[in-house]
């Protein structure tokens, strides 16, 4: 009886195909498992010890909603100095939960109802329930592999109706790992300005870019005022639990955006801001040295999973391989169920991210070597009955 | 090849595999064994070492670590004396300083006694040796940038599955 007491539109939410196979998965004891979507890394230590060193110093209190000026300018220069991005510290950021409270502020900013947005599968679980939580319709673009998962002119143009009201974007990606360069992005520029089309781009990863700096939708300057860049400090800067995230936009978007934080949130975790000012100011060596690590592990896990029989391509940023297993004639599920039940080691279907995630499987690299190396030996045996 | 990634990796894992290093770093393996075997010759790489916690052995190590002033030679500088020093197999690392001694030695012993000994009756007579301090190591939280403390939590507490 309690069920129709619910909002409709929840209630038919589906269930993010992660969490059922984290229920599997956590069936099983001693898992191997290269499922996770964050960092192996502990937060630097510097860090910790800004925001304990906070506390202890009783800031603890609400900070402004768009979050501690000191932290909007830190972000501002670090923006500046790592991607070549102008923004107004006073007009242009919040900090944010996450990024994830960032995706939702902006998408209950901009959307009413029979809105569509387009969503690039396969693409972060959490994208299209937004969606639909704020009223808007999604309309997918299916990446292809063969294009390393990147969105082309065509796809694009063949995606935008009437209708059209934003674009997630989300590069270096979780789950292919695939990036967007200067060069893959210029064709679409002229595209999305003449369209009106506003450009929600969900850079966490790009500090995990790894061939090439990352270039973001809004270093280009025709579109800069429809793109609004999200990002924070879980995967960069390993603070996933922290819970601490960003969000630029023009002025006026920002204005409306921060109306709605302001009210469901009142500012984001003042110790957690702390801690970020900390990251911003001193802690790029450790940053890089993450990076650097992540680098040689997915060198690593390449190689493997190539020789094991399961081709995959060379991602070029965050922490994720998206190798195909369409030779064992399974879906995505089926192989992950059938993995974890004849060698204990979980890896999350591709279905999970969307249609045109099926026939691949997400495997994280956000683990040691040595895991990783045991890993692969565990799924060279299970592959053995495919060759 | 990045010869200094290659040698990072080794520094903190002298056990890894050829095939691993060579998948890590996008090379053959016969172009790492070359250049590990090159760098051996050049003496870049000066030895494949284990980061034992003799405590956990129960093993009775002690270390100390002796600050040794000296008074340089003609000629020579500090050299001439420190070869006079690092010869002892007792001592374990040797380096000349800025600050207060000229020397930091690290030895090892199986009691302070032995220590003591070897600092009465070695260390301190060399000649150019004006003084010595001797400090014993009581506990070692850290070394080779391993965390050796009892309490250090390995665990990986991420949970097994997540977006």
């Amino acid at each position: 009886m309690y069920e129709e007491l619910l909002n409709k539109q929840v209630r038919e939410l589906k269930p993010s195909g992660i969490r059922k196979f984290f229920d599997l998965a956590n069936t099983k004891e001693g898992v191997i498992s290269l499922g996770v979507g964050e960092p192996d890394f502990a937060t630097p230590w510097n860090i910790c010890e800004a925001a304990i060193y906070s506390i202890k110093s009783k800031k603890t209190h609400y900070t402004a909603n768009a979050g501690l000026l000191s932290l909007r300018k830190e972000i501002c220069k670090y923006l500046k100095r790592r991607f070549a991005l102008e923004y107004d510290p006073n007009k242009n950021v919040l900090v944010s939960v996450g990024g994830s409270e960032a995706i939702d502020l902006s998408l209950r900013a901009i959307i009413e109802k029979g809105d569509e947005v387009i969503l690039l599968q396969p693409c972060y679980v959490a994208y299209e329930p937004a969606v639909i939580l704020a009223g808007g319709t999604p309309k997918f673009i299916e990446l292809k592999s063969e294009n390393e998962f990147k969105l082309t002119k065509e796809e694009l143009l063949a995606a935008i109706t009437p209708k059209t009201k934003a674009i997630i974007l989300n590069f270096p990606s979780n789950p292919t790992g695939g990036v967007m360069t200067k060069q893959d992005y210029e064709p679409l520029i002229p595209i999305l300005k003449e369209h009106n089309i506003i450009v929600i781009s969900d850079e966490i990863y790009a500090e995990l870019s790894y061939e090439e700096r990352h270039c973001s939708p809004a270093n280009f300057d025709e579109i800069k005022d429809l793109v609004i860049l999200i990002s924070g400090f879980s995967k960069a800067f390993a603070m996933t639990g922290w819970r601490l995230g960003y969000l630029c936009a023009n002025e006026t978007f920002l204005r409306e955006i921060l109306k709605i934080h302001q009210y469901i949130i009142m500012c984001a975790p003042t110790a957690a801001q702390y801690g970020a000012i900390e990251g911003l100011k001193n802690s790029q060596k450790y940053v890089d040295e993450m990076v650097e690590q992540y680098k040689l592990r997915r060198n690593y896990i390449v190689s493997g999973f190539n020789r094991i029989g399961l081709p995959t391509h060379l991602p070029q940023g965050a922490f994720y391989i998206f190798p195909c297993i369409k030779k064992t004639g399974l879906t995505s599920l089926e192989f992950c169920e059938k993995l974890l039940e004849e060698e204990n080691v979980a890896c999350v279907p591709g279905s999970a991210f969307g249609e045109a995630g099926e026939g691949f499987i997400r495997v994280s690299y956000a683990y040691s070597i040595d895991e990783i190396k045991v890993a692969i030996e565990k799924i060279g045996h299970f592959m053995e009955q495919y060759l | 090849m990045e010869e200094s990634i290659l040698l990072s990796l080794l520094e903190k894992n002298a056990r890894r595999e050829v095939r691993d290093l060579a998948d890590i770093l996008q090379e053959s393996e016969e172009n790492i064994l070359e250049t590990m075997t090159q760098l051996e010759k050049e003496k870049v790489i000066n030895g494949y070492h284990t980061v034992i916690n003799w405590e956990r052995a129960n093993v009775d190590r002690v270390s100390a670590l002796i600050e040794v002033s000296c008074q340089p030679e003609r000629d020579y500088g500090y050299d001439r004396i420190a070869s006079m020093i690092y010869s002892y197999s007792e001592v374990e690392t040797m380096y000349l300083m800025s600050g207060r001694s000229e020397f930091i030695v690290m030895v090892e012993g199986k009691t302070m006694q032995e220590i003591s000994n070897f600092v009465g009756s070695k260390l301190a007579v060399v000649e150019g040796v004006t003084g010595t301090s001797t400090n014993f190591v009581l506990k070692k939280y850290k070394t080779a940038g391993i965390i050796l403390s009892d309490d250090q939590d390995d665990e990986d507490d991420r949970m097994v599955v997540t977006p």
